[in-house]
This record gives C-alpha cells, structure tokens and sequence, in this order.
C-alpha cells in the first residue's frame, strides 16, 4: 500500500453527511477531518446525537443510501481510494476485510439462527481464498485469540448460548479475522458491565498490539478514553470542537465543552462527597435549527453572548498538532500535577 | 423430539374430546331428524329413521359409539342424501380434488409472496416498494367472487371464442384418472384465481415481517462484515424469517385438506369444501359430524407440527 505519510492510513477530509427526512435535509456532521495513524487508537468522543455513530457509518458506508448523502468535498482517502467515491461492490471488499467494525449491542449484532463457527466463517468465506478446513482452523484460532475458554464447544454454539461478553468477544473475533488495518469500535463496551468492559478494553488494547490495527473507538465514556485511546476527537453537535492527545485533553483541555465534559465525571474520594455530580446545563441544539454562531454557544460558561453569537468559530491548529474550535480557548497551564 | 410429541398429543386428547361433545351437542340442539325429513313427516317415520341411524340411542352412548368410530378411523355408517354411500368412501373421492387444487396454489402464493416481500422489504420506501404495496393493495381489495367471474369469462370462454385458445374449463373435473393434462385444463385456472387472491394479502405480511427483520441490529453486522444485498436477503435475513413464514404456511394447511368452498362451488370441483356445502345444503348429519371431526384433528396436529417447525428452524426454540 502507498502511503502518503509514514502511518497514516485514513485521512478523512471534509466529511459531511446529510439525511433526506420528511422535514427536509438534516446535516448530521458537518466538515469534518481527522486522520488514523497505523497502530493508534483514536477515541471520538461526545454525547448522544453528535454525530459519533454518522462518522463511523460514513466511512464504512453503512447509511442507507436513498436517505443519506455525503457532500460534494467529502473524501475518505484508504489505501490508495476515496471510499466516499469507489463502488458498492469495491467498498464490500473493503469492509469486514481492511476496514472492521464492532459495535454496541453484542445482544443482537449476532444472528441470533446462526452459529458462531458460521458467522465467523462467512466473513472469511468473503474475503480469503481459504479452503473450508483452513477457515475453521483459522475460526479456531481467532476463538482462542480472544480468549473464549472451550473454543471447540463455543463455535458450534448459537449466540443465545453464550453471555454478553463472551458474544463481543466473538463480534470482536469475526472483526479481526481478516487481519483490517481499522476496527471501528462503536460503543463497544457500553452495554457491558463494568468488569466485562474492563476485560474487552484490555483484549481490544492486546489484540491491536499483536495484529497492529488502528482502531476507532466511539464512545461517551470518558473513562474508557483514559484508559485506551492515544488521541482523542471531541463532537459537538455535527462538528469536531476539540482534537488531542489524550493526555492534553485530559491535563488540559482548551474547548469549554471538553472541560464542562471532564468536570461532569463521577470522581470516587473525598473532593465531591456533598456535592452533586456537575452537569451541562442544556441540551444539545437541534440539528434542524442550528445557530448562526458557535453550537456550544448557549451552554458555554465562557461565551462573551456576541461573536460568539454572530458566527462560528474555524477549527484552528495550535501548537502544530492540536486544534480546536472556539473563539475564547481556555488559556494553556502547565498540568497540576504530571 | 418424539417425546415432546407425544407429550403433545396426549395433552390434546380431552382438547379433542370436548370439541366432538361440543360438535355433537351442537348438531342436536335443532333435531337433526325432523331437520332432514322436513315438517310434514310423520312420527312414526321419525321413530323409523331414528332407529335406523342410532339417533335413538342416549346422547353419551351416541357419543362414545362416535368417538370409537372416529378412533378406528371407522367412517363406513351411509350418508343420509345418498343412501348406500359411505361417508368415508365420500370423503376419500373429495380430498384429491381438493389437494390438486391447495396444494399448487398455496405453493405458488407462498413461493411469490415471500419473494415480493423480500424485494418490497429490500427497496424500503423506494418506487419499487411502492408499486408493489399498491398492487398488493389493490389486489386485495377486489372481492373473490369479481376475480372468479372474470376469470371463467376471460380465462376461459373469452380466450376459446375470440383467439381460439381453449386453455382452460369453465367449469368441471376429470371424470377419469387427473393426468397432467386434464389438471393443467381444469385446476389451472382456479389456481391462478386463488394464487391471485391470496397474494395481495401474503405479501403484505411476508413485507412486513422482512422490514421488521432488516431494521435489526444483526444485518448491520453483516453489512459491516462485506455481505452482499442477496447474501443478506436470502441468507440472513430469510432465516430469521422462518417464524412467522411457517406461522402463516401452518395456519392455511388445515384448509389445503377443506378445501376452497368457493372455488370448489363455482368451477364445480368435487373437493372436500363443495362436499361439505353440498352436505350442509342437504341436510346430511352423519357427512357434517364426520367432516367436522376430521377437521378438528388435522387443526390440532398442524399445531404441534408447527411447534416442531420452530425448534427445527430457530436454535432458540426448544421443545420441553
């Protein structure tokens, strides 16, 4: 493969989905840019309707195509192709194969009338020239990857027979049978309970060690993000606000939103035991109705109520590797305590 | 499995047993005597006919003498209309006819109607689906009797009179042995009727089930994994299907055995409902206990054999 740039392996550019909906034309995210480093974990980040699940489906191209469209200066640059342009059936090739994805509910991402040896049979079945006994070497093998104790017995079981855990572990095997360069992990803890997160976090971080894949991972919880993204991509409401390393966002984030959203974490210990837990006053603006001015603006402690008002602000590059999206960034500091 | 089965059978014995008390109280709640011989009989007529058909006899002897003829499968007591026939002889003359006819047709339908539904579900909201819900609309919102008479007058004498084409009967049946030539010439037509009748409605179920099935979560996954739009059609999506599409199979096979009334009346197809019509027309008691005792048992065995469809076809399902 070609690569542009040492690693990198996605580069999604100006990035815009709108959906055809009986009230008119919705822009779900608008204009936004990132890029996937081979190897690195990329957390996007934002609360319910911000357009992290639009993003993940644009690239893989999972919208139903007579109710959603790409803009005209979308590009999703992949191995030498812009996916937002190849055909249906190159981008199948693609998908499941270069590019993975797991998603939120392993409860019913399965079919429920297959077997697993069957479902990680087929997407193998597409995307390798293997014999039938190679495949279900190879089924055996990913089982055993993602640690599924008696792999022998579990693949001819049904997906009902096996806990939520053990089926992500499975949705996660079927993802990476084909060795992608991406998994893109929408949510994919969010239904789990916490020690069985912790474990499918720790398997998702080894596995990209061993087959090093890229992974993206959308999630709203910001302790996950902590725990396992290199960089971190913060929405609101259709637009990238924020973008970082994961240990700037955290130490010091420069969009009042990232802030508002760090200070709404539940903390264990002393510092909060009267008070209660802070939140965003608001809600999210309708994406029917956007304001002329920046998105946050009616919830943002910092808004001055008049450029603010009056236009958006521009994505903007500091320090050469981070940008955000605001006309009064919070001021840098160096971090409490490193 | 067998277990089950059996299990099953067992528990719908008394199921069984109170609907024939039931059917026979029924039958007798107006004397099914003075009903067949009419007002201006005379008692001692009466008595004579009472006698000969065992009407006389106390209601629970009756009903065990039935009950024990119905286990040994014995239907040989005469029809009342036409004396000298055995009910059971009747019964086995009309159940081909009646098959030659159900058998095509619910193939077909079925066949069509969950391929329509299938492609109607995958154009979701697109012209495609569209034209199809209102051919499907429209199709079923014409009555029976308007699909018959079109059909008798074009299928069959408009077509012979005026292009020449005798494809197609009236109206009739084999008297001899059905080839596939004399079925194709009498049967084909009031299948193609029923096949059309019954489409509009099929389809409209098998589209609804298919759109619930690809709004699931699993077909996302399937999509994400590089299936194509047949793959998941035919193969993910048809299977989860299987449920409501036997649901629905099993529902109408009882009547595959009575039969189309209608049709059977108006092409004069000697078949199990024009039987039963005949019969009810005439009076005739022994043929509408029979028949309605036979019908009873086929409901309640094509209900246990769709239990076992589902554990067949659904891993879910199991049988206890």
């Amino acid at each position: 493969m070609q690569k542009p740039q040492e690693g990198l392996i996605l580069e999604v550019r100006n990035l815009t989905t709108s959906f055809k909906t009986d009230d008119g034309i919705v822009t779900a995210i608008d204009d936004v840019s990132f890029d996937v480093y081979a190897g690195e974990t990329l957390g996007i980040v934002g609360e319910s309707g911000c357009g992290k699940t639009v993003t993940s489906k644009s690239i893989m191209r999972l919208l139903p195509a007579h109710l959603s469209f790409l803009g005209a200066k979308s590009q999703i640059l992949f191995g030498g192709l812009d996916l937002a342009r190849i055909s249906e059936s190159k981008m199948r090739k693609i998908r499941g194969n270069r590019i993975a994805m797991i998603f939120q509910e392993p409860m019913t991402a399965l079919n429920p009338v297959f077997t697993v040896g069957w479902q990680l049979d087929e997407a193998l079945k597409y995307h390798t020239d293997l014999g039938r006994k190679a495949r279900r070497k190879r089924s055996m093998e990913m089982l055993r990857l993602v640690e599924i104790p008696n792999a022998e017995q579990r693949v001819n079981e049904y997906p009902h027979q096996l806990s939520g855990g053990m089926r992500q572990r499975v949705m996660i095997a079927i993802a990476l049978c084909c060795e992608p360069d991406i998994l893109i992990a929408d949510e994919p803890t969010t239904a789990l309970d916490v020690t069985i997160q912790a474990q499918i976090l720790r398997l998702m971080e080894g596995l990209k060690e061993k087959l090093s894949t890229a992974i993206l991972l959308i999630t709203h919880d910001l302790g996950v993000v902590a725990q396992v993204c290199d960089r971190v991509m913060v929405m609101y409401a259709g637009r990238v606000i924020e973008s970082a390393s994961v240990r700037e966002i955290f130490h010091d984030p420069r969009h009042p939103y990232t802030k508002a959203l760090l200070g709404s974490i539940p903390k264990s210990g002393g510092r909060s035991e009267d008070r209660r837990l802070p939140t965003i006053e608001g809600v999210v603006p309708n994406l029917r109705n956007l304001p002329a001015g920046c998105r946050f603006e009616k919830r943002c402690s910092l808004s001055d109520k008049e450029v603010c008002q009056r236009e958006e602000p521009p994505l903007v590059t500091i320090d050469g590797r981070r940008s955000v999206r605001c006309h009064y960034p919070i001021q840098p500091h160096q971090p409490e305590e490193a | 499995m067998w277990a089950y089965i059996f299990r099953r059978l067992v528990y719908n014995v008394p199921v069984y047993l109170g609907i024939i008390l039931f059917v026979m109280a029924a039958l007798r709640v107006n004397d099914p005597i003075w009903t067949y011989l009419g007002k201006h009989a005379t008692q001692e007529q009466y008595d004579q006919f009472a006698k000969a058909s065992g009407l006389d006899k106390p209601f629970l002897r009756q009903y065990f003498d039935f009950l024990s003829d119905v286990v040994r499968l014995d239907f040989t007591v005469e029809s009342w209309d036409q004396p000298g026939i055995q009910v059971g002889k009747m019964i086995r003359a009309a159940i081909v006819p009646s098959l030659a006819l159900t058998i095509p047709a619910l193939g077909i339908t079925s066949f069509l109607a969950i391929c329509v539904g299938l492609i109607s579900a995958y154009f979701r909201g697109r012209w495609m689906d569209q034209l199809l819900v209102f051919i499907a609309v429209l199709g079923m919102s014409v009555s029976f009797l308007v699909y018959i008479i079109l059909g008798q007058y074009f299928g069959a004498f408009w077509l012979k009179q005026h292009l020449g084409m005798d494809l197609f009967a009236i109206s009739g049946y084999p008297s001899g042995g059905l080839t596939m030539a004399t079925w194709a010439y009498y049967c084909l037509l009031p299948i193609l009727i029923s096949v059309i009748v019954a489409l509009g409605y099929d389809t409209r179920y098998y589209r609804a089930v298919m759109v619930e099935e690809s709004n699931r979560d699993y077909i996302t996954t399937a999509r994400a994994k590089g299936a194509s739009g047949p793959k998941i059609l035919f193969v993910h999506m048809l299977k989860n299907a299987m449920i409501p599409i036997i649901t629905r199979i099993m529902i109408t096979l009882p009547f595959l055995i009575t039969g189309s009334i209608l049709l059977e009346m108006y092409f004069n197809i000697p078949g199990m409902g024009r039987r039963l019509i005949l019969a009810i027309n005439a009076k005739d008691f022994p043929v509408i206990q029979a028949f309605t005792a036979i019908f009873a048992a086929l409901f309640i065995v094509t209900n246990i054999l769709t239990d076992v469809l589902y554990a067949i076809f659904d891993p879910r399902v199991r049988l206890q």
